[in-house]
């Protein structure tokens, strides 16, 4: 049976999470389908047609999935369900939102977050926190699947010919519909597919502070994530937040400033390669994942850093 | 309007878990319990609903073995009028907690229904959106804002990129996220009524619900051990160690 991706875009611009996810669909074998639901997304399309590895392009392109709501979403989805044995879609806010909806009309029980494919029934997922992980296999015919981007190396984004096909519109619900979006704009990279991140919490005492990390990660091409207790204090926007119930990160490096390192905050980033703590507090929990830790008062540490990283460029 | 909440009983998030040594789940026995983060965050919009003068009750239903009449006690000492406890002694997984749920809210007939965006026991955040999908109900998830109008509220939600409002007919079904409101404690005087609140019983068979679990719980493991690194002294040494040493700037 062929296996179905739902692409994460924004009608212009393949999202990477697609790319993880293809790679988990490649895992479990069998042709893989894309499906590119949106509103003028044909640039999405062409692009998706170049990862590596798909086979077919699906593009449902009409006013009902501009913004991927997902009563419109699901109902595409339970259209196009037939021919396929395992629907995927990465693990995002998007994701989320629509993949139980149409796991619920198809009578099927979803596999949420999976970090590992063990067979084509059978996955790994982090349960508790990812203080556990869960081994479970799927009874129902159909696998609907949510994969965590980390857990899976990113497919190829060139060298794939896939055929684009149009499908056709499922309608407009009616039941809901879109206001507005206020989105982070921002130069940098994206959280979850930052390479370096520099993440802020409590410690650094006001939204104004955040700046010195800026600037260091401008330096190093770093993203900027925080921890709960700075999104809760207004210090920055919700979708800086890295842990249990926002994102899950795992740069090639991690550096946590005036962050305590509470289980869900570790629970999105200990999967990080390389993981710097700075704090004042030496019994922080921080410290017991962190490679390198450095004790200390962060508004002296992180200005000798920034310091450091331009004398030793 | 009536506002139907659900909430679940899990393990205090304050818990260090452990994974029992046999591989078969997580060591529960003699381990403090408590309502799911996310759930006390659903009742307490309810009840700041109805204090606004958009609802007359509140109904919180939880569902499992008899020790979730103490969460849904919690949530009454917190302001919900009555209780529903469908009670099963089964694994209830997501897709049949959400037909569990459906069939009780077409007892109650509720006008919004508003649910924890995710249980921190399994992460599996899918009951609200597949209890949406089976009422046919639009979805609101991860609120971080609830704006009641005319048979439409506009929900704000927390999104990767930021915040997206949408407008949803009503009824519909939220899932809270954690910015939508700050829970209160349940006051002494208010535990205490709580215990006199009814909490209906029920059984998935009165419900007409099979609710056999569908995903096999194969092992647990506990996840790779991190190894705790080294103190370094210096904003300069730590910058030559990630240079030379772990090569990652």
């Amino acid at each position: 049976m062929s296996i179905l991706v739902i692409a994460e875009h924004d009608n212009s611009e393949l999202k990477p999470a697609t790319l993880n996810t293809v790679t988990a669909a490649k895992a479990l074998g069998g042709e893989i389908h894309l499906l590119v639901a949106g509103e003028g997304c044909g640039a999405v399309a062409e692009a998706a047609a170049k990862i590596d590895g798909v086979a077919k392009i699906l593009v449902a392109d009409a006013p009902e999935y501009a913004h991927r709501l997902a009563e419109n979403v699901a109902a595409l989805l339970v259209g196009l369900a037939d021919g396929y044995g395992h629907i995927l879609a990465p693990h995002t806010t998007s994701g989320k939102n629509i993949l139980p909806r149409a796991a619920a009309l198809l009578d099927v029980q979803q596999v949420s977050d999976i970090t590992g494919v063990i067979s084509e029934d059978t996955f790994e997922r982090p349960i508790y926190a990812g203080n556990g992980i869960a081994t479970v296999q799927a009874t129902d015919a159909k696998k609907l699947i949510t994969v965590r981007g980390t857990a899976f190396d990113a497919a190829a984004d060139s060298g794939g010919s896939a055929t684009v096909e149009q499908v056709a519109a499922t309608g407009d619900s009616g039941m809901s519909r879109f206001v507005r979006a206020e989105t982070s704009q921002s130069e940098r990279p994206e959280l979850t597919s930052a390479k370096i991140i520099i993440s802020g919490g409590r410690g650094m005492q006001s939204g104004e502070n955040f700046a010195m990390l800026e600037r260091i990660a401008d330096k190093l091409g770093a993203a900027v994530g925080a921890s709960r207790a700075a999104v809760d204090a207004g210090f920055v926007p919700n979708d800086y937040q890295v842990g249990q119930t926002g994102k899950i990160v795992a740069p090639d490096l991690y550096i946590a400033v005036g962050l305590s390192g509470a289980i869900q905050h570790l629970a999105g980033m200990k999967d990080s390669k390389v993981i710097v703590a700075i704090n004042k507090d030496e019994e922080a929990p921080i410290f017991q994942v962190a490679d390198y830790g450095i004790v200390g008062d962060l508004f002296e540490v992180v200005p000798q850093l920034e310091a450091e990283l331009d004398k030793q460029g | 309007m009536k506002i139907l909440v659900a909430v679940k009983r899990v393990i205090d998030p304050n818990v260090k878990v452990r994974v029992k040594t046999d591989g078969t789940g997580v060591e529960t026995a003699n381990v403090k319990m408590a309502m799911n983060p996310f759930d006390e965050i659903a009742v307490e919009e309810a009840i700041r609903i109805r204090e606004a003068g958009s609802a007359e009750e509140i109904v919180a239903v939880s569902i499992g073995a008899p020790q979730v009449q103490e969460t849904i006690r919690t949530a009454l000492a917190m302001g919900a009028d009555r209780g529903i406890h469908v009670a099963s002694d089964e694994d209830i997984q997501p897709l049949a907690a959400a037909k569990l749920l459906k069939a009780v809210i077409e007892k109650e007939q509720p006008g919004l229904v508003i649910l924890g965006k995710q249980a921190i026991d399994d992460d599996s955040g899918q009951t609200g959106q597949m209890l949406a999908g089976l009422l046919g109900w639009s979805q609101a998830t991860f609120a971080s804002k609830i704006v009641l109008g005319d048979g439409e509220a506009e929900i704000t939600r927390e999104v990767d990129g930021g915040l997206e409002t949408i407008a949803v007919k009503l009824p519909v079904v939220v899932t809270t996220d954690l910015r939508l409101n700050e829970p209160r404690y349940a006051s002494l005087p208010n535990i205490m009524k709580a215990k006199k609140k009814p909490i209906d019983q029920m059984a998935p068979a009165d419900l007409g619900v099979d609710v056999t679990p569908r995903l096999k719980l194969l092992k647990v493991v506990e996840p790779p051990k991190r190894q705790a690194g080294i103190k370094v002294d210096s904003a300069a040494e730590l910058v030559d160690k990630l240079k030379n040493e772990a090569k990652v700037i």
